[in-house]
Formats: C-alpha cells, structure tokens, sequence
C-alpha cells in the first residue's frame, strides 16, 4: 500500500502543506508573510478533503523542523503537534536547509548545495549537502548560524540556495569565490518537498511521536543575562 | 447536553491545562510555572517563555487525560486563551489547541484571558448570579466591571498607570525581594508594623472609579531612603503599602456597588490571592450588605481551568472559531459578543 505523509512548513515567508500518496505530491503554496497561521489548517484542510481522506487515515506528519523564523517555527510545531496527537499520527521531522538542497537539485540538478536562509542580525542558518546516490541530501559537518564570511569553506563547487543568498550576496560570493557556482537566492522550503524527503526516512521507519515534534532553532542565545 | 472541554492557557509564563463539563464541573487541571526560569532574568523573556510552552503543553495535556481516565474520543470541544497577552505564547496554545481539535474533529474556540479570570469565581463553590460588579486585579489590569451576564461587560473604571501586581512587583524589587515578588512582599508585611507609617490611597478623593498606583512606588522608595540606616524598614513599607493597595481597592469597590446599586462583588485575577486584599474586600462587600467571591487561591492566577470554563460557557452557546488560527494580543473585553 503507498505511503500517505501529510507535510507542513511554515518557518519562512512561504507558507505550505503537501499531501503524498505514494509517488504523488500536491501543494498549497502561498507566499504570506503575516498569514501563516490563518492559512495552514485551511490548506490541510483542502488538501484532504480533494483526496477524499481523514487525517487519521494517514501514516505520518511530516514538518520543517528549521531553521527559520522562531514564531514560523513554534507555528509549523504546534500545529503538528495538534494534529499529530489528535490524530494518533508519528511525526517526521526534517531540516529547512536539507529542503532547499533538495529542491535546488530537482530543479537543476546541482548536486553539492549549500543552503543558508536570511537569520537576521546579520547572520545566516546555513548547511552544505552533498546529494548521494539515492538523490537524497545529505549533511557535510553541521548546520550553524554564523555571520556570512565566517562560513567555513568545503571542497566545492558549490551552488548556492535559500534567502541567505539573497540578503548576503556579495559577501558569500566574497567568502566562496570560485567555489560558487550558481545561486538561487528567491528558493524557499516547500512542503512538497519535505513530505518527499520525509517518505524516505518514513520508509526506514524514523519517525517520532507527536510531542517530539519540536523547532530546530540553532540560535540559542536569546538573552542577555542582566548582572 | 453536556459538554466535555479541554482548556489551554499560554498567554505568559505558565503553560495550564484543564477538563470542565457542564453540568458537572471541573475534571481535572494541571499547570507548569515557568516563574522560576524568567526570575534569573528579572521578568518574563518572552522568547524564552514561547520555547518552554511549546516543548510543555502536549504533555500535559497527555498526563492529564490519562490522569482523569477521559479518552481523547471523549472530549467535545477545545478551548484555547487567544489574548490578551504575549503574541509568541499564545501563538503556541493556539496553534497547538485549535490543530488538536481539527484533528480531533471537534470544535474549537479561543477564549479572552480576562473573560477567563472574571469568570474563574463562577467555576465551582458558591457560584454569584448576575448582575454582579467585578474586580479584576493582575500583574496586567487593575479593572472595575460591571458584569450582566457572560460577554456583557461594562468597564466602569481602571488603573491610568501601573497595574496593582505591577505596583507590588515593583516595590518588592525595591525592597529587595527579586522578581516575581508580590508574593514575597506580602509575606514581609506581616512582620511589619501597620501603624509606623501611612501611605497615601491614590484618586480616593476625586470622583471615578479609575486607579493609579505608580505613585505607591515612588512613595516607598522615598520612604526607604528615608530611613535606610533601619534594617527592619522593609517590614513596615511593605506593610503600609499592602494596607495602601488593600484599602485603596476596597474604597473603589465600595463606589462601585454604590453607584450600581449592586450588592455582589466578584474578584479575580491574580493579586485576588492576596490574603489581606481578600479580607479587606470581603469587609466591604458585607459592609454593604452584600457579598464578595474569590475563586480558590491556585485559580486566582493564569490557570488552565478558567479556560476550560469560559470556553465550555461560549462552545455551550454555539460560538465556534473557524480553521484560521487567529490570536489578539491587546484585546479589549468590551469586544467581546454576549452570550444569551
């Protein structure tokens, strides 16, 4: 029987949910800032009502764990987890930065990415993934948050995807030189292909349940303690 | 037919979760104060707090219907605090309590978390009718009510300044007491002497039900530099700025029972726990001829089972909230509809 992942991503300007049924992905895709919360449940809701399923008939919720905005992130977690545990669903977290990768390798089949989203502060989330042989990305080193020219540098080339690119672009062009070769600096995480990157780690039988459903935010340091 | 209604509260620092039916009463509750983790700060960092409720809430929702031994197939309604209060926190009741429902397939509906407090006193025990005159007192509001029925208020009067909590918070951090510290003050004013010094009641002589306490504040720092070469000062200035606080209540309420010719008094919110407040009001209301009610001291402050309540209360009359997940955190409670 295929496969049935509902995923939900809201951790960035674009807000998204994407139902999979075996081999096929339909989205709601909205770019709306402000909107999330009042156009996620309607999205799911459209979503299933055109398959014709409930959400407890699903096999698993699928979500952008981040990084991205704090409250984009606690949007995508709680409703997860709303709908996880009132449906009895496992929960399926992936990265932000693995779903930009992603993307950007379906749509111009690069397969080293770096990935950075626009943190604020001056600084970027960032992450580079190589794509393996089964067309899935995968993580080099670790995802940080860091100002643009303290990026570690990999044996490239690289291209490069996500809003960091856009808001940095001149110093991550600075920071990789050569080693960069193409930038998409408008890409989002989408829905679409969270649910897709979520099927496989479904497949391996990697999920958690509802209340594990929790924000990567990788910037802890939120306050200044006062002396 | 009765209803079944989880309550979610997140608009600050405790993340409450409780179970009401109609007809019943309350089920069960349960709260996580978060109080300890901000104090290190010297106030609620709001990020923070937004990051502890949403690692808390499913959890304590989980522990206590397993505690209550309620299925999840027996719950008729979600009630969740949509404001007023801190956007990023109830951001995660609301989400998390209106997605629940959905996929619970059950309705959904945000409540106001003063509503929730103003009606904490109808909860259980002696319950007042309507009309009645309330007074909501909190770390955030220090209002006069008049109450006609559920979602028909009338603000009569309230504070142009600091909020009475805000005052006791304030001037416990001058006496040294740490954050949160009303608690803490009060517990010094009992060592204190009531008749070494005397604070001013603030607008008790003007006409009006409004309230200012910023200037209690000041009055008792003045004092304490006054005689900072006494080490047992801090006793009677909390002590003579309780009776301050106290009275000056007391005189408000009062005027407002006069004036609206009522004889019920209803307090709520969280400086209500306060014992001496509690006493002086209570004198009042019978003073008058009338009565005062408290809810029970846990339910003074933010709590899950007022939620749970005023939520039962509107799902009960048929109020719904749609699939946009909407949240208000400044939300006057003169919005709100009345329920018939």
């Amino acid at each position: 029987m295929s496969s049935k992942i509902l995923a939900i991503d809201t951790v960035t300007e674009g807000c998204s949910a994407a139902l999979l049924i075996g081999d096929e992905v339909v989205e709601r895709f909205e770019i709306t800032p402000r909107g999330h919360t009042q156009r996620i449940l309607p999205m799911v809701d459209e979503l299933l009502s055109e398959a014709d399923l409930t959400l407890a008939e699903l096999d698993a919720i699928a979500f952008d764990r981040g990084p991205g905005s704090f409250t984009g992130l606690r949007i995508t977690a709680g409703v997860v987890q709303g709908l996880a545990y009132g449906a009895g669903l496992p929960v399926i977290p992936v990265s932000s930065l693995a779903a930009l990768a992603f993307a950007l390798y379906r749509e111009n089949q690069n397969r080293n990415i770096l990935a950075a989203i626009d943190a604020r502060m001056g600084e970027v989330y960032c992450g580079y993934y190589r794509i393996n042989d089964r067309g899935l990305p995968a993580l080099v080193g670790e995802e940080s948050v860091l100002l643009p020219n303290k990026i570690i540098k990999q044996q490239g080339p690289w291209a490069g995807a996500g809003s960091g690119f856009e808001s940095y672009r001149e110093e991550l062009k600075e920071c990789l030189r050569e080693n960069l070769i193409h930038i998409d600096g408008n890409a989002l995480p989408h829905a679409k292909d969270i649910a897709r990157l979520a099927l496989h780690e479904f497949e391996q039988g990697r999920v958690l349940s509802s209340e594990e459903a929790q924000p990567v935010y990788l910037r802890n340091q939120v306050v200044h303690q006062k002396s | 037919m009765d209803v079944i209604v989880l309550g979610i509260e997140s608009s600050c620092d405790e993340t409450g979760v409780a179970i009401y039916e109609t007809g019943v009463g309350l089920l069960g509750h349960t709260l996580y104060s978060q109080a300890e983790m901000h104090a290190q700060y010297g106030g609620v960092v709001p990020e923070l707090a937004s990051r502890d409720h949403i690692r808390r809430v499913i959890p304590l929702i989980d522990q206590l219907l397993d505690r209550v031994g309620l299925s999840s197939q027996q719950i008729d309604g979600v009630a969740y605090t949509a404001g007023p209060g801190l956007m990023g926190a109830l951001m995660v009741g609301a989400c998390v309590g209106r997605s629940l429902a959905y996929g619970w397939g059950v309705p959904a509906v945000g409540v106001h978390h003063m509503e929730g407090h103003l009606l904490a006193p109808l909860l259980e025990g002696e319950i007042p009718e309507f009309p009645f005159i309330a007074l909501l007192v909190s770390g955030g509001h220090t209002q006069l009510i008049r109450v006609d029925g559920v979602g028909r208020y009338q603000l009569l009067g309230e504070s142009v300044d600091d909020a009475a909590g805000e005052a006791f918070d304030k001037t416990a951090k001058l006496l040294g007491l740490g954050y949160p510290g009303g608690p803490a003050l009060s517990e010094l004013a009992k060592q204190g002497n009531p008749d070494r010094f005397h604070f001013p009641r603030p607008m008790v002589d003007r006409p009006g039900l409004d309230f200012s306490f910023s200037g209690l504040k000041t009055y008792a720092r003045n004092t304490l530099q006054q005689n900072s070469d006494d080490p047992t000062i801090g006793a009677d200035v909390a002590r003579a700025f309780e009776d301050a606080v106290a009275d000056t209540l007391a005189i408000k309420c009062r005027r407002a029972l006069r004036e609206s010719d009522l004889r019920r008094l209803v307090v709520a919110g969280g400086v209500s726990a306060n014992q001496r407040i509690r006493a002086r009001l209570q004198e009042i209301a019978e003073g008058e001829r009338g009565e005062a009610f408290f809810p029970r001291v846990e339910f003074c402050t933010d709590n899950g089972a007022m939620i749970a309540f005023a939520g039962a209360l509107r799902l009960d009359a048929g109020e719904s909230s749609g699939l946009a997940i909407e949240v208000s955190p400044r939300w006057p409670l003169s919005e709100l509809p009345a329920v018939h």
